[in-house]
């Protein structure tokens, strides 16, 4: 055990250490985008709005970005971060669209930047709100309980197949959002055997329901089972990307992020990954957005910010400007396919 | 003992003059929050979370860990004051706090609150110190069905309560249940009774309610009454907290029970309000005076906050071991243990004892300079209710305004406190009783989903609530504080019956 704690750790120093090469390269190669950037600097605090609840993965890190920029002084104005999690993240969504050209005010993302507009009729989209930059992908993973007698993705679509209908119990994050969406992007593939849904509020509450057996798989995100993984108590079958993890340090007593299958190479066609990026209010000028997007790059160049991305197995794409935008409207494409198939759709959709 | 050990090595790295100062920051920031209804213990604790990514985890641990200590022992004292409940699980405790303090007796309600609350943390962190792996295991237990059944037992043991009509507890109830059910549905993800409105989108916050209906109520009802305080002649003595606690020892079965309590629902994890809630309706309930609660009974504030501050301690213990939880405070101290790069889990005590350990001995000394704290400060509390109510008055509506404000940063929410405050004040005039309201707005959407979700588990069977050994006893427990007041009833009857035979 404590060997693999030491690997990680030599790991994460090695990392950290890299990541500070890569931020002095980078700092001085981008120095005369910054300096135009810098045009434009947040004259009061800035307001970042959460989505969600405290507690969860939206929440955790909007905290650790502020902790970070707090940190390291990147920005002169503080930063205050704000929970609007009413009506699944609509509250927030619905704040910074009508707070037009207000510079100091922040959004994060999760899926339900797409779920809740096209679950619900809120009056939202998107594109109403102006894209700064994506920070990372979250990563989401099939898992079922460590005695479970099922070992395998392949092991797990037959006993889908083979029990009862809805007798394969799935736990998730509430409903009709991301958690729900890849169920029913996997009943596509165990058809016409489909298995019960059960939402809950939290993702670390999922992750226990299931070491305690009351449901019987989930696709929490990893940092969500992370903990319950390295204490045998959860078993992963696959990773819902196109490729594996590129984190190679062991996390359990004998696997890696690396180590975990993808989905697809184990013979569930489905891909899934969830955005975590951030917007700004609509009508914001070009100085404004630019100034951001540099302060979020400086954030993901520390070493805090590698660290917890491997902690989470964070997939560590990170895109701004038009590709962002491209990128966006792909994933509403999705989503929208997606839900309509699950009839997700609220009515008129 | 190897338990022990490890605890005089957490005294040990506790035990700094710069982690001593940080634990009173902390317990005095705490009580502050404590004290403005709205700026809850998880409000406190996200604020200053960023300002500890520099400490040590451990440091910074026990500076929001105490904070936490301190909102806990500091929410009793506006409920008691002046009937505002400054954090949900106060709520509780105006029920009999706020009468003794109109009985003149704040002083002694202040003492038995704060003393209450640290014999409740010390049951807890007693029982995380020696029995942390066996209670982890035991919240795993816990599925739906068996979170339902909880609920079930802390409604049970809620009716009866008010000695008014029982149609009017049942209508308050039905009332509540319907506030709790604006918002969206966690269950099918659609919205629900928001009429469009986007403000109702977030739904009814339990804590907008609480300060309207009891704070601004208890307002209107003072200014119609005369426009001061009632007890306010009461002479301070500087001898309360002795005199208080020769008279505290009476109440040791109510506070037992309410440390069971308060450790079984922060762990499981239920949470401090809804244990609060059911401790003091089973202290009225095994009271052999039941009439006597509502109108200044001690036991109607040993319960509540005995089980409050129990639970808020224990929540701590499946965050710690699990990585779940018990409350929204503990909920976002999570989130700070994952900034300080610790990972919370099953594996956390064997691999960073040293932090878990030093928390847990900064429990031990935390809630006791908070105690010493609070109670140094008990006559200056109740000295607040000297000063002309025209000057407080005032005062304690911006602060709740203020407060209503925090909640969601919302000024809609404002406007909402001031209807709830109406409604107090009429429901005050008519005689119905506003506890079950609120106990049905701050559990009834938490009920309805475990029970929804036991549903969707069982694919609709009922006998899902009777499947295991340990659903099956809550349920009966529950049942039978139900059927309470027909037993009751029947052996009145037959001992009448008796009697005249």
């Amino acid at each position: 055990m404590s060997q693999s704690t030491n690997a990680l750790k030599t790991m994460k120093n090695y990392l950290a250490k890299s990541a500070c090469t890569a931020a002095l390269v980078l700092s001085a190669s981008f120095l005369p985008t910054s300096a135009v950037a810098q045009a434009w600097e947040p004259v009061k605090p800035v307001e970042f709005l959460i989505p969600a609840g405290t507690g969860g993965g939206a929440d955790q890190m909007a905290r650790f970005i502020q902790g970070v920029i707090n940190k390291h002084k990147l920005m002169k104005q503080p930063m205050v971060v704000v929970n609007k999690a009413g009506g699944a993240g609509a509250e927030a969504f619905l704040d910074i669209k009508t707070s037009n050209r207000d510079p100091h005010k922040l959004v994060i993302t999760l899926s339900n930047l797409f779920t809740t507009p096209l679950g619900t009729n809120i009056p939202f989209n998107w594109k109403e709100i102006t894209p700064i930059s994506m920070l990372a992908l979250d990563q989401f993973i099939l898992w079922v309980n460590a005695e479970s007698e099922i070992k395998t993705t392949a092991d797990f679509i037959a006993a889908v197949k083979a029990g009862d209908d809805k007798k394969m119990k799935m736990g998730g994050t509430g409903s009709k959002q991301e958690d729900q969406i890849i169920t029913v992007a996997i009943e596509r593939l165990t058809a016409p055997k489909k298995m019960t849904y059960i939402p809950y509020r939290g993702g670390g509450e999922v992750a226990v329901q299931l070491v305690g057996k009351h449901v019987d798989s989930t696709v929490n995100n990893p940092i969500e089972a992370v903990s319950q993984w390295r204490a045998n108590s959860l078993r992963a079958l696959c990773i819902f990307d196109a490729k594996r993890s590129t984190y190679t340090g062991k996390v359990t007593a004998t696997q890696a992020w690396s180590d975990i299958p993808t989905c697809k190479e184990s013979g569930m066609n489905v891909e899934y990954q969830m955005l975590r990026g951030v917007f700004g209010a609509p009508g914001i000028t070009p100085a404004q957005t630019a100034y951001y997007v540099d302060l979020f790059k400086k954030v993901a160049e520390t070493p805090d910010w590698k660290e917890y991305m491997e902690q989470g197995a964070f997939n560590q794409t990170t895109m701004s400007g038009d590709a962002y935008k491209a990128w966006l409207t792909a994933a509403e494409k999705t989503h929208y396919d997606l839900m309509k198939e699950a009839s997700f759709l609220a009515p008129g959709k | 003992m190897e338990e022990l050990n490890l605890l005089m090595g957490g005294f040990a790295v506790v035990l700094t003059p710069y982690n001593i100062m940080l634990m009173v920051i902390g317990i005095l920031l705490g009580v502050i929050i404590g004290v403005l209804p709205g700026l809850g213990g998880a409000n406190g604790v996200a604020i200053l979370l960023p300002l500890t990514f520099s400490m040590p985890p451990t440091s910074a641990i026990i500076m929001l860990s105490c904070l936490y200590w301190g909102a806990l022992f500091g929410g009793a004292i506006t409920s008691i004051l002046f009937n505002i409940p400054g954090e949900p699980w106060s709520v509780a405790t105006t029920f009999d706090g706020h009468p003794m303090a109109q009985n003149g007796k704040a002083d002694e309600a202040l003492t038995i609150a704060f003393t209450s609350s640290f014999i409740g943390a010390l049951f807890a962190v007693i029982v995380i110190t020696f029995l942390a792996p066996l209670v982890a295991k035991f919240a795993l237990k816990f599925g739906p069905a068996e979170f339902f059944a909880v609920q079930f037992l802390t409604f049970a043991s809620f009716i009866g309560m008010g000695t008014g009509s029982p149609y009017k507890t049942i209508m308050a109830m039905c009332l509540g249940f319907a506030l709790a059910a604006v918002g969206l549905d966690t269950i099918t993800g659609q919205l629900r009774m928001t009429f469009d409105f986007i403000t109702l989108l977030k739904g009814f916050s339990f804590l907008v309610a609480v300060i309207g209906l009891f704070g601004i109520g208890e307002m209107l009802s003072s200014m119609e009454e005369g426009l001061e305080f009632k007890g306010a002649q009461a002479k301070l003595r500087l001898d309360a907290v002795l005199r208080t606690w020769k008279t505290l020892p009476k109440y040791w079965a109510t506070s037992l029970r309410s440390c069971l309590v308060g450790v079984w629902m922060g762990v499981t994890p239920g949470g401090a309000t809804p244990a609060s809630f059911m401790s003091y309706g089973l202290a009225r309930r095994f009271s052999k005076e039941p009439e006597t609660f509502g109108k200044g009974n001690p036991e109607g504030i040993v319960g509540p906050e005995t089980a409050a501050h129990a639970a808020g301690t224990a929540a701590l213990l499946p965050m710690l071991t699990l990585g779940i939880p018990g409350s929204p405070t503990a909920a976002v101290l999570l989130g700070g243990l994952l900034i300080w790069g610790l990972q919370p889990g099953p594996l956390l005590f064997v691999e960073k004892p040293d932090f878990v350990w030093g928390l847990i001995a900064s429990m031990y000394l935390g809630n006791f300079v908070g105690l010493i704290v609070v109670l140094t400060c008990v006559p200056a509390f109740a000295a607040i209710l000297r000063v002309p109510f025209s000057i407080v008055a005032p005062v304690i509506m911006v602060v709740c305004a203020v407060g209503a404000y925090t909640v969601n940063n919302s000024m809609f929410d404002v406007w909402l406190m001031i209807i709830f405050g109406i409604m107090g004040y009429v429901f005050g005039k008519l005689k119905y009783p506003l506890a079950p309201l609120v106990l049905a707005l701050v559990l009834g959407d938490t009920a309805e989903s475990s029970f929804r979700q036991a549903m969707l588990s069982s694919q609709g069977n009922m006998s899902i609530f009777w499947a295991n050994p340990l659903v099956t006893t809550i349920m009966l427990l529950g049942l039978i504080m139900l059927l309470w007041p027909v037993f009751n009833w029947i052996m009145g009857r037959v001992r009448g019956q008796a009697k005249t035979a």
